[in-house]
């Protein structure tokens, strides 16, 4: 049976990876240079996260999305031009900084503010939905920060599956070692899901969607509210890009047999 | 390098971002544009990038995996760019500039991919621009992709494509648009019933043939009982044989498909493209093919220009990774040393060339788009115009002509008015004044995108292919440079070779409306230049005054033989001219939109982060080419002025006027120096100095040499820009990697 539900999507952005990625120091801390000018994507565990909802939405007439966002809001419209075009969804951008260096608590914080004053929105419905991880720092803890801060505590890392049941309740698989899924039944919203890949493909392209998205964001963006991160007692006494390893070896007349065997001997040993 | 080092503020950060795009080309304001980049931008380097690595170009074939690359195009919105919302589309209002990113984007990767997003647009434009209301909404509808609840509903439908036949074998149709070979006939004709047409038909380099749902093929007629030629649509379910066909051997545009289609069907009349009347038993159609096509390819032909450009563009960042790393792993050049960092980019050449190439691709870019926002805004202006002259009971051609021959008058008194004259106002409200302006410019801007974007742009594609050394010219050359060098050619000829453009321009150029609006543009360049020196633009000043002042010249000068050198056949002049003014009109261009940029960027928070670098480095490259375009132009005026001028020789009577070395030592008594100063000098055995003649005076043409030598002191300056453009190119920071496969 369809279930009306409010799915809120936490979603970062960072530099596109493709992008030269230098860490630098800045007044604010660390950094990346020309950070501001570098083309931007959504957190790739957060799309995921947003393109999950949108289905789970689409299939639950009634629902709703909303995509929360905190980052320069130039970039966040510059990111939308491209994500508007998948799926439905209302932004709510918060005008602050980029990066993945501001603490995760501040962030937390001013997340858990902005979703918690959603106007319309039903806690009791809500399924807060975003990336176990960042593409940005990795730490994975600001979606659960999120969900303490809105006392929430029925919390699934990890999950790349969700299956509502007519009563209310739902199945997640989340995640474990060795490419397994740990399978739990929750009684029901509200919950905090991070996703990881999930099952879905990348949602096709669609402009008429693009279009309807556009006209609710263009204007949330113009009245973003602005964020100042507190720093805290967060100090960084270094950062650098994880070290790149490539080591080339120019063998010749090596059977394919011969050349398997050497993968499968070098991925057993990493 | 021979030049101050620019500030840290002042050295370009990265390559320019999309919103210093946004704000160069004027859609900053324009999300409906923008996302048509970004999903056009995506299919390009996504699907269109696979396809050319995987080597689908190596076949003339139309394949599954070519037609994958439609079905990414209705994806992306790039097949319903062209439609109106209500029609399936998501862009309303004029689509020129909307069509001209699409295809921008596309070509960025493969420009067969471009002509194959564009050429069903070509197809329907016929009946976009003339065809009934119902046909305009029937095709169009038919042709979008299928709308969300459709797709909601399961109703996957394929958007029909098209295909515009108007070429055909030699000798009929190519350049000379005028002469068809397809012929329409009355098939069947009951009384009171609907005409049925025989059309006959072959096509040649047809584009989108291979899977066409219809096409809209340009036909004369063949029978007494219908007038003239018209445009005919044909359906692949029409009555008789609807043969696509050969795929045309390309070397080029191999994404795209094209073949020499024949067609022999029956069709009711109501297929004619704009309808038709019947008088005296003749069916008339409202539009001759000339008409139809006349009005389609104005606009049409700007988003190929736009193609060249895109591609000089792409080159400069695999160029530039190729020359910072071209001797990394080699035993001597250790990470740190300058070899290893710098790459061949410690070589002034290899900076300064890529440079040219850039400087070109800006050009050539800020010139298209320029023309393709006119057609925009000129295109309500255009109804309005129309609606006005239909309401005084003037209906098209000579009539339209005459009636507007006072608007034009009216429109270069407007250009003549100072800022402050209160009869501005009252002009520049008049629509028709509006109208007649904004032709003037378009009918020069278009020729002009399509012959020198494609031109000369092939020229300097070769150049950047040149720049990868051998890499440049084999399959996995990042940035596909070498097919897009060849491509270009491709470019160059279709929907109008560059002899068609210049024809064109040799016209249009001339027209006095659009000579005020030079005189007033080359005045703009001045006040430009006052505020804004570092842009080249006085140095443009003077080229387009040294132009127009070579065509006023030319245009009541006759050669020895008393013939009229500015006279249509005499291409040798017109043409020449003609490239001229394009060099001129882009490098205009490039530096207007480099004056948005920095009166908008800041206002714009991530184009102003670095801003004051980005147009420091833009406006050097303006500076660059504005040098380019005064020396192309001035070389081509001083040919023109001078070389209808008979060399003056040792055996007729223009020797006369040489001293004698006898006469020459009597004067240097009473002047001094003279001998030094006198050039030919006779003996007195009447032996002169080995040359052809005596040298050339300048009588008649002195005014020239004055503009022209004021013109190379202008340059005063050229060179230290493109220093400064050369150091940021060694500094600008690149990505890891190409975003899209090789």
């Amino acid at each position: 049976m369809p279930k009306t539900l409010h799915i809120v999507v936490c979603a970062g952005i960072v530099p596109d990876p493709l992008q030269t990625l230098e860490p630098v120091t800045t007044p604010a801390g660390p950094g990346l240079k020309n950070e501001m000018v570098l083309p931007a994507v959504l957190d790739p565990w957060a799309a995921s996260a947003l393109y999950e909802a949108a289905a789970l939405a689409a299939k639950n007439p009634g629902s709703k999305v909303w995509l929360v966002s905190l980052g320069p809001k130039a970039k966040l419209q510059q990111v939308m031009l491209t994500i508007a075009q998948r799926v439905p969804f209302e932004l709510v951008p918060i005008d602050g900084p980029i990066g993945g260096f501001p603490d995760a608590h501040s962030t937390a914080q001013v997340l858990a503010e902005t979703i918690a004053a959603l106007p319309g929105l039903d806690r009791f419905r809500l399924l807060l939905f975003g990336g176990w991880e960042s593409a940005t720092r990795g730490a994975g803890v600001t979606l659960q920060l999120v969900g303490e801060r809105l006392g929430i505590t029925d919390q699934f890392q990890g999950v790349d599956q969700i299956t509502l049941r007519d009563d209310g309740s739902f199945e997640v698989l989340e995640r474990v070692e060795g490419g397994r899924h740990q399978v739990s039944i929750c009684a029901g919203a509200p919950a905090v899901l991070g996703w990881a890949t999930g099952n879905l493909a990348e949602p096709r392209n669609n402009p008429q969607i693009g279009m309807a998205n556009m006209r609710t964001i263009m204007p949330a963006l113009q009245k973003a509210r602005p964020a100042t991160l507190a720093a805290n007692s967060l100090r960084y006494v270094s950062a650098s890009l994880p070290k790149q390893q490539r080591t080339t070896r120019v063998v010749k007349d090596l059977s394919p047999d011969e050349i398997a065997a050497e993968l499968a001997a070098w991925i057993g040993a990493e | 390098m021979a030049t101050a080092t620019l500030s840290e503020s002042r050295t370009m950060l990265t390559l320019p971002s999309d919103s210093v795009r946004q704000i160069l080309w004027r859609f900053a304001d324009r999300y409906d544009l923008q996302m048509l980049v970004q999903s056009a931008r995506g299919v390009a380097r996504g699907k269109v990038a696979r396809l050319v690595a995987s080597g689908e170009r190596n076949t003339h074939d139309w394949t599954p995996a070519k037609n994958e690359m439609l079905l990414a195009f209705d994806r992306a919105g790039i097949t319903a760019a062209f439609m109106e919302p209500e029609e399936g589309g998501f862009i309303a209002g004029p689509k020129n500039l909307a069509l001209s990113l699409s295809a921008f984007e596309l070509a960025w990767v493969d420009g067969g991919a471009a002509t194959a997003s564009l050429a069903s647009f070509l197809a329907l434009s016929p009946i976009h621009e003339r065809g009934t209301q119902e046909q305009i909404t029937h095709y169009k509808t038919l042709a979008a992709p299928p709308q969300p609840q459709e797709q909601k509903d399961g109703q996957d439908r394929r958007p029909w494509r098209g295909a515009f036949a108007l070429t055909e074998p030699i000798p009929y149709v190519g350049v000379d648009t005028g002469m068809l070979s397809g012929k329409v006939a009355i098939a069947e004709w009951r009384d009171g019933e609907e005409p049925w047409l025989q059309v006959d038909k072959r096509g040649r380099f047809i584009t989108n043939i291979a899977f066409a749902d219809f096409v809209t093929a340009a036909v004369n007629s063949a029978d007494p009982r219908i007038k003239g030629s018209c445009v005919v649509i044909l359906e692949t379910g029409d009555e008789g044989s609807f043969d696509r066909g050969t795929p045309t051997k390309k070397l080029v545009h191999q994404l795209s498909s094209t073949g020499d289609p024949i067609f022999s069907m029956k069709v009711p009349a109501s297929r004619i493209v704009g309808g038709y009347t019947v008088k005296d038993g003749v069916l008339i159609p409202n539009f001759s093919h000339g008409e139809i096509i006349e009005a389609v390819f104005r606009r049409t032909r700007v988003p190929v220009g736009l193609m060249s450009a895109a591609k000089l563009l792409s080159a400069v960042e695999p160029v530039i990774r190729y020359q910072r790393e071209r001797f990394r792993g080699a035993e001597g050049s250790k990470p740190g040393s300058i070899r290893y960092e710098h790459g061949i980019q410690q070589r002034e050449d290899a900076l300064h060339r890529l440079v040219d190439v850039w400087a070109t691709g800006e050009a050539a870019a800020s010139l298209g788009f320029a023309a393709a926002r006119l057609f925009d805004e000129m295109e309500p202006i255009e109804k309005q115009k129309t609606a006005i002259l239909k309401e005084r009971g003037v209906a098209g051609g000579r009539a339209e002509m005459k009636a507007l021959k006072e608007s034009e008058q009216r429109a270069i008194e407007l250009l003549s008015l100072k800022r402050d004259d209160p009869r501005r106002a009252e002009l520049e409200a008049d629509p028709l004044v509006q109208y007649v302006l904004m032709d003037a410019e378009a009918n020069v801007l278009c020729p002009a995108t399509k012959l020198w974007n494609t031109g000369h742009g092939t020229n300097m594609m070769r150049e950047a292919v040149s720049l990868m050394g051998g890499y440049g010219i084999t399959e996995d050359c990042p940035g596909f440079l070498g097919q897009k060098w060849m491509d270009s050619q491709l470019e160059a000829t279709y929907e109008g070779p560059e002899a068609v453009q210049r024809r064109q321009l040799t016209v249009t150029m001339t027209s006095e409306v659009f000579l005020a609006q030079f005189r007033a543009w080359t005045s703009g360049m001045r006040r430009i230049a006052n505020t804004n020196p570092g842009t080249g633009a006085c140095t443009l000043a003077s080229a387009m005054h040294l132009w127009l002042w070579t065509l006023n010249y030319l245009q009541k000068a006759t050669d020895p033989a008393g013939n009229k050198l500015y006279h249509g056949q005499r291409q040798g002049v017109t043409f020449a001219l003609a490239d001229a003014l394009c060099w001129l009109l882009a490098s205009r261009c490039q530096i207007l939109d480099v004056l948005e940029l920095e009166a908008q960027g800041p206002a714009d928070s991530v184009a102003a982060e670095g801003l004051e670098g980005t147009v420091q480095f833009l406006s050097d490259l303006c500076h660059t080419q504005a040098a380019q375009a005064a020396g192309e132009a001035s070389r081509i005026c001083a040919e023109l002025v001078f070389g209808y001028i008979p060399h003056p020789t040792w055996v007729d009577a223009s020797h006369q006027g040489c001293f004698l070395a006898s006469e020459l030592a009597d004067y240097e008594e009473t002047m001094p120096g003279i001998t030094a100063m006198a050039v030919d000098v006779l003996a007195a055995d009447g032996s002169h100095p080995q040359k052809a003649g005596p040298c050339a005076g300048c009588a008649g043409n002195s005014e020239f040499l004055r503009l022209q030598n004021k013109l190379a002191t202008c340059l005063s300056g050229a060179r230290l820009a493109k220093d400064r453009a050369a150091e940021t190119v060694s500094k600008v920071m690149i990505p890891e990697a190409l975003d899209y496969p090789a």
